[in-house]
């Protein structure tokens, strides 16, 4: 059986920090950031607010739209977890009432949406579920220094649910084939170092560098490399060139990527979706929100890719079903 | 003038948008308008198109245009279809 998308639902916190609120504490400028990366604003959430809280937030949206559609599995991509243990799945299961399904996290930093719908599609093709919920969701803002201006002004916090049912490949809101990868050589070039188990933070010096970091030109660099070179192994595995691809919706992590990649495929700026200047860099949530947020019609088929910490990097294809939204 | 040279021209004028009557063997990256990303994407064009690697370290050395040839040629670079 084949993974059919039949509902999304999004969240994000309410409060917008723009580029000018972020240059007034630090040493940066709106034209700064906007050109290195094309962020305008980002959302970031309350104290009191944790991953969890916008997962079951996009949830509740997406349950809206499918009323009466039961869930039998849930799985959520975060690398922000409210807690070490346990995952977000089983508190949003919880939290929405959802019973004893089958429910866990899979960590692939900002390729986790696209390995959760390949996780999701796993259990569907194995029997395991026949209608499982996907949730990218992050509060990234927490785990980044705020005071560091490299970091602090590329992310933003939210979250993405989507259902995937078992179908048919040739239904609308089929997703696959898949594409992933993975370089643990370069894990330290976007790298969180304390607060495992290799490093716990037991001290101010442990504290200090429990924050993201990361070697910018060297993710760019590999980020357009990897993203350009999954997107056209999928093409070539599934017998579609560039052309047969309506909409391009990569991860949302800076603009310049984006562009970058999308031009080594040769895909025109018009079907290149992008809401990195209102969200920012949202990990494993960019996919679903940009997703919800492109005014995509029924048919259309979507080239998906993303790349993340790890290494990791995942693309995928699908045509976006009649929502009735 | 070189192929090699002749192929950064292009490169920075069909990927970077760069004014054509700008560019001049002795214009810096920073003349033309061009950021570390800009660089980032530069180094990864000419291994894409002429098959050299430039690291990071390198390309922050880069200063003007001849320099950048000079690098490419030394690394080998070839143009198809040139001698």
């Amino acid at each position: 059986m084949t993974a059919v998308l039949d509902g999304i639902g999004v969240a994000v916190p309410r409060q917008v920090v723009t580029n000018d609120d972020l240059s007034q504490r630090l040493a940066t400028s709106d034209e700064w950031i906007r050109t290195r990366t094309g962020i305008a604003q980002r959302h970031i959430a309350d104290p009191s607010v944790a991953t969890s809280d916008l997962a079951v937030e996009a949830a509740e949206a997406l349950l809206k739209t499918t009323p009466g559609n039961q869930v039998d599995a849930l799985i959520v991509a975060t690398t922000t977890a409210d807690h070490l243990m346990p995952g977000v799945a089983p508190l949003v299961t919880a939290r929405l009432g959802l019973g004893a399904i089958p429910a866990f996290d899979v960590q692939a930093a900002c390729s986790g949406f696209i390995y959760g719908l390949a996780s999701g599609a796993g259990l569907i093709a194995a029997g395991i579920a026949e209608r499982v919920m996907v949730i990218g969701a992050e509060v990234m803002s927490r785990i980044v220094d705020q005071d560091d201006r490299g970091t602090a002004v590329l992310f933003g916090d939210g979250a993405g649910a989507v259902t995937l049912r078992a179908g048919t490949p040739d239904q609308l809101g089929a997703v696959g084939p898949f594409d992933l990868g993975s370089d643990g050589e370069q894990a330290r070039q976007l790298f969180v170092e304390t607060g495992g188990t290799r490093t716990p933070v037991v001290d101010p010096d442990t504290q200090r560098r429990r924050f993201l970091r990361m070697d910018g030109k060297q993710v760019y660099r590999h980020a357009v490399r990897r993203m350009t070179e999954s997107s056209q192994r999928l093409l070539d595995r599934a017998g579609l060139t560039v052309d047969d691809v309506d909409r391009f919706v990569a991860h949302q992590a800076n603009l310049r990527i984006l562009m970058a990649v999308a031009d080594r495929l040769g895909i025109p700026d018009e079907r290149r979706v992008s809401n990195v200047d209102r969200y920012g860099n949202t990990s494993a949530a960019s996919i679903p929100l940009a997703l919800a947020d492109a005014g995509l019609r029924p048919g259309e088929r979507i080239l998906l890719t993303a790349f993340g910490s790890g290494f990791t990097w995942g693309s995928t294809l699908m045509t976006w079903p009649d929502l009735d939204l | 003038m070189s192929a090699v040279y002749d192929k950064v021209k292009q490169l920075l004028v069909d990927k970077f948008g760069v004014p054509e009557d700008e560019i001049s063997p002795t214009a810096t990256f920073t003349d033309l308008d061009l950021d570390s990303l800009d660089l980032v994407e530069f180094a990864l064009a000419a291994e894409e198109e002429l098959g050299v690697r430039i690291t990071d370290e390198e390309a922050e050395q880069l200063d003007t245009l001849d320099d950048t040839v000079k690098l490419l040629e030394q690394k080998g670079a070839t143009v198809e279809g040139a001698g």
